[in-house]
């Protein structure tokens, strides 16, 4: 059966479809289980950030966001390698991690999977930074907490055909 | 299954890695594993490497996976080798257009070992 437009939306914004996609790429690619977490995450100072970014049908993006803690860890379960700092290696993983959970997350709704190309991910390192986006038609912004770490996943909308 | 040459293509290190390990739990035996960052970099390989099977993410910055794969059928680089795609795009849409520029297979990121022992192991039987 056909899925309009506005029902798409309904789809991509329902929370349980992000839940659903990260639970799912930390499932497969790291082997961990991941839940969603109601507390706040605990920045640390450092952070890691992948910006994966959507356009076609729906145009946003989906942003990764961690402390450089939780980032090692999820770099060494996805390799199997052990991380003293952010280096490439890390910076990639975190990348890929950004590009999965985009691409899981659109994959919900086959209208959009079809409809809304992904861009290659943006990785960004430092210290007490913001990212805002103007306006958006929809934002989901979840906590989530593995193996005793933390990270957020925010998708912003912010056009729609 | 005897000893096979690999090349696998995508421009994070990781997933080559990631690609690699799944192969190896998928119970091949990889004598020699090629990587490339890149389309052109993985046609730079076929020109000068014999393999037996390509495994190739899609999106790429510079060549994507789909040119990659138009290249290597309009070259007629690796005549016969299968080549399976491995990518987060996942619709219907982008599976046809894999299989219209010559993929033998499709494999949707995040996936496991067993899936890549399910989509690989029949294309190596069949080769």
């Amino acid at each position: 059966m056909a899925v309009s437009l506005r029902e798409s939306v309904q789809l991509v914004s329902d929370p349980r479809n992000l839940d659903a996609s990260v639970e799912e790429v930390f499932q497969l690619m790291l082997g961990v289980t991941c839940r969603r977490d109601s507390g706040p995450v605990l920045h640390e100072l450092e952070s890691v950030t992948a910006v994966v970014g959507f356009g076609g049908l729906l145009s946003g993006a989906c942003v990764f966001r961690s402390g450089s803690s939780a980032a090692i860890k999820i770099a060494a379960l996805m390799t199997g390698m052990e991380f003293d700092e952010i280096d490439d290696t890390v910076k990639d993983a975190i990348g890929e991690i950004g590009n999965m959970l985009a691409g899981a997350w659109k994959g919900k709704v086959p209208n959009l999977a079809a409809n809304c190309g992904l861009s290659v991910p943006a990785v960004i390192t430092g210290r007490d930074y913001n990212l805002h986006v103007q306006a958006p038609e929809f934002q989901l912004h979840h906590a989530y907490r593995f193996a005793e770490s933390s990270f957020d996943v925010t998708i912003v909308c912010d056009g729609l055909q | 299954m005897s000893e096979i040459r690999t090349l696998i293509v995508d421009d994070s290190s990781v997933m080559r890695k990631i690609v690699e390990r799944a192969l190896r739990q998928a119970g091949l035996t990889l004598m020699v594993v090629h990587e490339a960052g890149s389309g052109t970099e993985g046609l730079d390989l076929l020109r000068a490497k014999q393999v037996d099977l390509i495994l190739s993410d899609i999106n790429m910055p510079s060549m994507d996976g789909l040119e990659f794969l138009r290249q290597i059928r309009a070259q007629n680089l690796a005549p016969g080798v299968p080549v399976v795609m491995i990518t987060t795009e996942s619709s219907e849409e982008h599976v046809k257009q894999a299989i219209l520029a010559g993929a033998q297979g499709y494999i949707r990121k995040p996936f496991t070992a067993e899936q890549v022992k399910e989509r690989v192991l029949p294309l190596l039987n069949a080769a």
